[in-house]
C-alpha cells in the first residue's frame, strides 16, 4: 500500500489481484447478491485509490480494508432490508442464480449422481440459509472469522468493539448455527 | 485467569470455547480449557458441536469474480479526477496568468506613485476654490485678451 501511496500503478494491480476474491466472496455472503457484492468490492477498491495519499500503515492493511467492505456492507443490508422482506414474501424459496452458478461449477468438478448431488445441495442451502439468518454484525463476525481467518484483535478493529465483545458475538452467532444447523451437526457428529 | 488449581466455570467458557476450537488459544489457556472439559459434559458436548459447525462452515465453496470485475475497477479509477496542487491552475492559461500579473503589479505601482505626488495645501483650497476673488484679482485684468477666432488665424503683435 505505501508503493501505491508513492504512485506506483503495478501494485495497485497487485492489491487488486490479491485481494479481489476475498473481498469478493466476504460481500456475497453479506449482501447475498453477487452483482451487489462485485459493485462493493469495486467502491472498496475506488475507496482504497482514493485514499492512498492519506493511507497511515497505523494498523494492517487487511484490518483497513475489511473494515471499509464491511462499513458498506453494513450499509447496504441495512439500505434493501426492506426490500428484501418484500422480495422474500413474494417470491418461492427455489434455487436462485447465484446458486445455479456453485451448483454449476460443482457439477463439472466432480460428477457426482443427481441423488447424492441434491443431498449436497440440500446440506449447502441450510448452510447459507443459517449463515444470512444470522444478524448482520455476527455474520460479519462469523465471515471475518472463519473465512477470511483474521486475528481477533483484527476483528474487534474492523467491528469497532472490543475483544470481549467480539468474542461474545462470536460465540452466540455459532450457538444461533448450533441450532439452525442441528440435523447436519447430528450427522457430523456421528461420521 | 482463575487461581492455579481453580477450575475455570462454564460462564467463562463461553470466551474461549471458540478459540480452543479453532486452536487460537494460548498454551496456559488451552490447559486451563482442557481442566475444565475434563469434569463438565455440557461444554465437551459443545464443544464437539461447535467443531462440527465450523466443519460445516467450510463446505461452502468460495465464488471467484466475473472477468470484467478488474475493468470495471480500472475504468472506475481511471474516472477518478486528477488532484492537482494550488499552482497547478497556472499551468494551462500562461498568458492569462501573465496579464492577471501585469495588471495587479500596475495597479500597485499607480497606487504607491499617487502617494508620493505634492501634496496641495488645505488653507490654500478656499481661495482657488472662491471664484469672486479670481475674477477680480488685478494681475490677471491686465493681461492681454485672447485672440478672436475671426481674425483670419493671424497672431495680433501688442503695439509698440
Amino acid at each position: 500500500m505505501l508503493d501505491v501511496k508513492a504512485g506506483d500503478e503495478q501494485s495497485f494491480t497487485l492489491l487488486l489481484h490479491r485481494y479481489r476474491s476475498p473481498l469478493v466472496n466476504f460481500l456475497y455472503r453479506m449482501v447475498r447478491n453477487r452483482e451487489q457484492a462485485e459493485d462493493l468490492a469495486q467502491e472498496v477498491f475506488l475507496r482504497v485509490y482514493r485514499a492512498r495519499e492519506n493511507y497511515v500503515p497505523s494498523a494492517k492493511f487487511t484490518t483497513w480494508l475489511f473494515r471499509i467492505a464491511t462499513n458498506l456492507a453494513l450499509n447496504s443490508v441495512r439500505d434493501t432490508r426492506y426490500q428484501r422482506m418484500e422480495i422474500s414474501l413474494d417470491a418461492p424459496v427455489t434455487v436462485d442464480a447465484e446458486e445455479g452458478e456453485e451448483k454449476t461449477l460443482d457439477i463439472a468438478e466432480k460428477h457426482q449422481n443427481i441423488e447424492q448431488h441434491l443431498v449436497e445441495e440440500t446440506r449447502k442451502k441450510m448452510i447459507r440459509h443459517a449463515i444470512e439468518k444470522l444478524p448482520e454484525k455476527q455474520r460479519a463476525a462469523v465471515l471475518l472469522h472463519k473465512y477470511q481467518e483474521l486475528d481477533y484483535g483484527e476483528i474487534a478493529k474492523i467491528l469497532q468493539c472490543s475483544e470481549s465483545a467480539l468474542k461474545s458475538l462470536l460465540f452466540r452467532a455459532y450457538e444461533t448455527l448450533r441450532v439452525e444447523l442441528a440435523p447436519l451437526v447430528a450427522q457430523q457428529g456421528k461420521s | 485467569m482463575g487461581r492455579e488449581g481453580e477450575v475455570m466455570s462454564c460462564s467463562r467458557m463461553e470466551n474461549k470455547i471458540l478459540g480452543y476450537v479453532d486452536g487460537r488459544l494460548r498454551e496456559n489457556e488451552r490447559l486451563e480449557v482442557e481442566k475444565h472439559l475434563a469434569g463438565c459434559a455440557a461444554c465437551c458436548l459443545r464443544v464437539n458441536e461447535f467443531r462440527a459447525v465450523s466443519g460445516l462452515l467450510e463446505e461452502l465453496p468460495m465464488i471467484e469474480p466475473t472477468a470484467a470485475f478488474d475493468l470495471r475497477v480500472r475504468a472506475r479509477v481511471a474516472a477518478e479526477p486528477v488532484k492537482q496542487s494550488w499552482w497547478a491552475w497556472l499551468i494551462p492559461a500562461p498568458r492569462v496568468t501573465i496579464a492577471a500579473l501585469v495588471l495587479m503589479l500596475a495597479t500597485i505601482w499607480v497606487g504607491t506613485a499617487s502617494k508620493n505626488q505634492p501634496q496641495i495645501a488645505q488653507e490654500d483650497i478656499p481661495v482657488l476654490e472662491n471664484y469672486d476673488v479670481l475674477s477680480n484679482f488685478e494681475p490677471l485684468t491686465e493681461l492681454p485678451q485672447p485672440v478672436q477666432a475671426d481674425d483670419g488665424g493671424q497672431q495680433q503683435s501688442p503695439q509698440m
